[in-house]
């Protein structure tokens, strides 16, 4: 079952090396949206601080959301999807794959992302970064979950670019608010003790809907 | 073998199927037809499990009944889509195939296939290189690269030219001569006559006309499905 998974995130990763069509253009989105808070947030450039955990994650949604919906395009085209479902393989295998590829295009526009933002908020960190690593993996692999089976939901649907976000964001709430939560407890108080709470709900989020998703998986991708 | 009984599919108000009745053989070939939209491709989907049907039943025998899974396993499906990934090469191609369906995927065994296909040497090539016949003659290593022994075609002779066509026919008359079950939705009468054991025409979501071949000409056969397009 591993080799499986690892085979189509091996092919996701590979069809993105070539073709960079998703991380480009999450890259891009989500540069437009730092630099557009960057301008808004200049009147309180004291208290800029405790925003950017907030501009953060909205840019890593928003870039993320386009990834996603970039997921199953791409299978799609040619009726790639409908090889995929002949193979007498559990279908959740796909889940699992495609979820783990549109982490990791996450996480490289995540961590993109926050370096600049560093720059354009005037942040340093140092010993914060492993701990913010910890909650952007969290809150991705979250976001993912969720993700990827309304991105196969809404890829058989005729406004699949409208439908996503409109279906995604309400689920994904609980993610997006506790990410900012301990994204900003890093940034600004460093009361790591404070994390608990937040990661705690992220992390049982994911199991759950990461749970849900990969045993419905298979009836979403049937007509 | 392959049954149907009383198979409906209604995509909302919109019936495909209704109480449609099939059974196809073990090693036969069933030439389906009818006009666009008559159920040809939705009996197909059904089969292969990449559609559910409303009501009715779909039976896959081989040694004893099989669970859907292991149905999927028995069958490859061909149709004038590919499902190959045009940004990848061949050789990756079938090795990804290769890896989910626990076959061997060394360099050596997957370009065998691909020079089986009449592709030799154009394995490093990406698909979208390639031309409509190509890409087909891949499909073809793709979705049969399991040994199926029963194969669902759905118009594959789509878009080729005469050599893909030909490369194509002797592909499904060694696979029939071979003891394979084939079930192939096409439009062309002579082609469906030249390959089938049996010829069906499903009209409206049933089966309208069931003829063996050998108790009718082609001519014969294009006159009564003629009368049947007449009758609407």
């Amino acid at each position: 079952m591993l080799a499986k998974i690892w085979a189509v995130y091996q092919k996701d990763l590979l069809l993105e090396l070539r073709t960079k069509d998703s991380i480009n253009a999450m890259l891009f989105f989500g540069v437009v949206v730092l630099v557009i808070f960057n301008f808004a947030l200049e009147p309180m450039r004291d208290s800029i601080h405790a925003a950017v955990p907030g501009v953060l994650w909205v840019a890593f949604a928003f870039a993320g959301t386009l990834g996603l919906n970039r997921m199953f395009a791409t299978e799609k085209e040619n009726s790639c999807l409908q090889g995929l479902l002949m193979l007498p393989t559990d279908r959740g295998i796909l889940y699992i794959g495609k979820m783990l590829a549109a982490s990791t295009f996450m996480l490289v526009t995540e961590v993109v992302i926050f370096v600049l933002s560093l720059v354009f908020f005037n942040l340093s960190v140092g010993s914060e970064i492993p701990w913010l690593f910890l909650v952007f993996l969290v809150g991705t692999l979250g976001f993912t979950a969720v993700g990827t089976l309304l991105s196969a939901i809404s890829a058989n649907t005729r406004m699949r670019e409208v439908l996503l976000p409109l279906i995604l964001f309400p689920v994904i709430l609980p993610i997006l608010i506790n990410a900012v939560e301990a994204t900003g407890i890093i940034l600004n108080s460093s009361d790591y003790g404070a994390l608990k709470l937040p990661l705690t709900i992220m992390a049982v989020f994911t199991i759950v809907f990461g749970t849900l998703a990969y045993l419905f998986f298979e009836y979403v991708l049937e007509e | 073998m392959l049954q149907v009984q009383g198979l409906a599919k209604y995509f909302g108000r919109f019936t495909a199927l209704r109480d449609l009745n099939l059974t196809v053989g073990p090693g036969e070939f069933v030439a389906l037809f009818g006009r666009n939209g008559a159920g040809k491709t939705t009996l197909l989907r059904i089969l292969a499990g990449l559609s559910r049907s409303s009501s009715g039943t779909v039976r896959v025998q081989a040694a004893g009944e099989a669970s859907p899974r292991e149905a999927r396993g028995l069958m490859g499906y061909l149709s004038h889509n590919t499902a190959l990934y045009l940004d990848l090469t061949a050789l990756e191609n079938l090795r990804f195939y290769a890896k989910l369906l626990d076959l061997p995927h060394r360099d050596e065994d997957l370009e065998e296939r691909i020079r089986r296909v009449g592709l030799a040497g154009r394995g490093r090539e990406p698909v979208r290189n390639y031309s409509r016949g190509m890409q087909q003659r891949l499909a073809i290593a793709r979705a049969f690269m399991h040994e199926p022994s029963i194969l669902l075609l759905d118009e594959p002779f789509t878009g080729l030219d005469q050599s893909g066509s030909d490369f194509l026919k002797s592909y499904l008359k060694e696979a029939h001569a071979g003891g394979k079950t084939c079930l192939m939705a096409i439009h062309d009468t002579a082609t469906g006559y030249q390959l089938a054991d049996r010829m069906v025409v499903i009209d409206r979501g049933v089966v309208a006309l069931d003829l063996s071949r050998d108790g009718v000409s082609l001519a014969e056969f294009e006159r009564k499905y003629g009368e049947l397009a007449g009758e609407r």
